[in-house]
């Protein structure tokens, strides 16, 4: 468990790829820089895409967290 | 009593399930047991296809427009007003212009909205093929414009028509070889995510066709900014490109009445992707662009989950569980170029497929656009 506390959660489980990364980049277009998004995902190709995405943008892949039935990845916007 | 079935906004999905439920509850209306209201903010029926066409000079806006009250069967009320407040508690809607309405049951079927406003610059600076105005704007741009950098760049996603991107890029492509002036022009296409398109298989088929053609790509393009001045345009991943025709797919939203009324977010419906309903609240559909099922944006979409929602609707107006399911059936014509086109048909269980493209296949697509006008009155 890490104990990073997330600005906003964006909760995308349940939608088809690529609806979590897009609705991840929505939430940082909209926030200030150094908030962080925790995005809850349970769609496989998010675990690929998000790092990324991440990596591309410049924003830190702080934590990927595994739960039951989804994938919560905490990103930093830079 | 007489049951209140209020369906809002005339559009592809609006107005086929309202000739869909005049034919299947006709009995019923003719009784006065049941009304149907299709409520719309404007006279006419507006088919958005037409736009990608407008630009190369091969349709006018025009085509794409016709009057409700042609199209609508009469056992339907028709009302030309613009709902203004959806409160599902007291179902009850209000309107800009006239009284309120109560409703048994209630469809959403009010569209999509262009935000270009969301990334700044982007309404002076870029050029769109999503609108009106737009498609009669950018032809007259098209048409000047000789040579130089024609830049393409799909926004946000959702968006309506996801193939429409490929299509204006492949067809811009093949227009200016047709016109002896492709050397003189650079065609870069720029898209969100790290491939061409949203759906993996539509992509794996674009992608070879783009590099062959040599139309430029740019993968994990989020626009941030336009600078219309410097005629530049600037990705969330810092990439910025040069333009001297910027053409976008503005961000989408649905209508903000949706967002107030507790539905979902920013403008689209939370719905059960099988049955429609809405999540949020009782006797409430959403179909179409509004309904937020993962599926493209398509006019395609919207007919299918038409014919659900009615199914459903008579069923329930006759006391009898509704059984009718939406299997997230879409099919898409995909121009290729002046003269071919290709096809998918996929659903929540199959991927798509692409067929090669042909000339048949653009025939298909432009003879459907004829016979659209007898999908919107229920008849095809
Ligand atoms: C350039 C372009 C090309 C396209 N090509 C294709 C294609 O080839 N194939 C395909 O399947 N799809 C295509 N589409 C997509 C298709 O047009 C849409 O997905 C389709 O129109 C959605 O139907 P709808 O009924 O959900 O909404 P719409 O058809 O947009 O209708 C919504 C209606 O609601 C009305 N409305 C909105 N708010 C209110 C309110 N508050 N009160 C009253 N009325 C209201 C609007 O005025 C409108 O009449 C294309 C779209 C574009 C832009």
């Amino acid at each position: 468990m890490t104990d990073i506390e997330p600005d906003k959660t964006v909760d995308a489980r349940g939608a088809a790829c690529p609806g979590p990364l897009m609705d991840l980049i929505g939430a940082i277009r909209g926030a200030d820089s150094g908030a962080v998004i925790r995005l809850l995902s349970d769609n496989e190709q998010s675990r690929t895409d998000v790092p990324e995405w991440a990596e591309e943008a410049g924003n830190e892949l702080l934590a990927v967290e595994e739960g039951d039935d989804h994938t919560a990845f905490y990103v930093e916007k830079a | 009593m007489t049951e209140r079935v209020v369906i809002v906004g005339g559009g592809t999905g609006g107005s086929v399930l309202a000739n869909d439920l005049a034919d299947r509850l006709e009995s019923k209306l003719d009784a006065g047991d049941v009304e149907v209201t299709l409520v719309n903010d404007g006279p006419d029926h507006v088919y958005k296809p037409v736009w990608l066409y407008v630009p190369f000079g091969q349709r006018e806006t025009a085509d794409g427009r016709r009057r409700l009250d042609e199209l609508v069967d009469d056992a339907v009320d028709l009302r030309i007003d613009r709902v203004t407040d959806i409160d599902t508690e007291a179902e009850q809607l209000g309107f800009s212009d006239g009284p309120t309405m109560g409703y048994d049951h209630l469809v959403l079927a009010t569209g999509s909205t262009l935000r270009p406003e969301r990334v700044p610059g982007l309404a002076e600076g870029g050029y769109n093929y999503y609108s009106e105005s737009g498609a009669t704007d950018l032809r007259e741009e098209l048409l000047e414009f000789t040579e130089g950098e024609l830049v393409l760049s799909v926004v946000g996603t959702p968006h309506m028509c996801p193939a429409a991107p490929l299509e204006f890029v492949f067809m811009a492509d093949d227009w200016f070889r047709q016109r002896g002036l492709r050397e003189d022009v650079d065609i870069t296409y720029t898209y969100p995510i790290q491939r061409v398109h949203g759906n993996p298989h539509i992509a794996e088929w674009a992608r070879p066709i783009m590099d062959e053609r040599g139309i430029e790509v740019e993968t994990f393009f989020n626009a941030e900014s336009v600078d219309p001045e410097a005629e530049t345009i600037t990705s969330m991943e810092g990439t910025e490109l040069d333009y001297d025709l910027l053409v976008s797919i503005p961000p989408h939203g649905g209508i903000d009445l949706i967002e107030e009324a507790g539905l979902g977010d920013d403008g689209w419906v939370d719905v059960n992707k099988h049955t429609l309903e809405a999540e949020a609240a009782e006797n409430v559909y959403a179909l179409g662009d509004t309904a937020a099922t993962g599926v493209p944006n398509a006019g395609s979409v919207a007919h299918y989950q038409a014919g659900v929602v009615g199914r459903r609707l008579a069923s329930e107006i006759r006391g009898r569980p509704a059984t009718a399911t939406y299997d997230g059936k879409t099919l898409c014509f995909i121009e290729t170029g002046m003269d071919a086109a290709s096809y998918v048909e996929f659903d929540y269980e199959n991927p798509p497929a692409p067929a090669p493209p042909s000339r048949k296949l653009h025939w298909s697509k432009l003879a459907y656009n004829e016979s659209y006008w007898l999908t919107a009155r229920g008849l095809l």
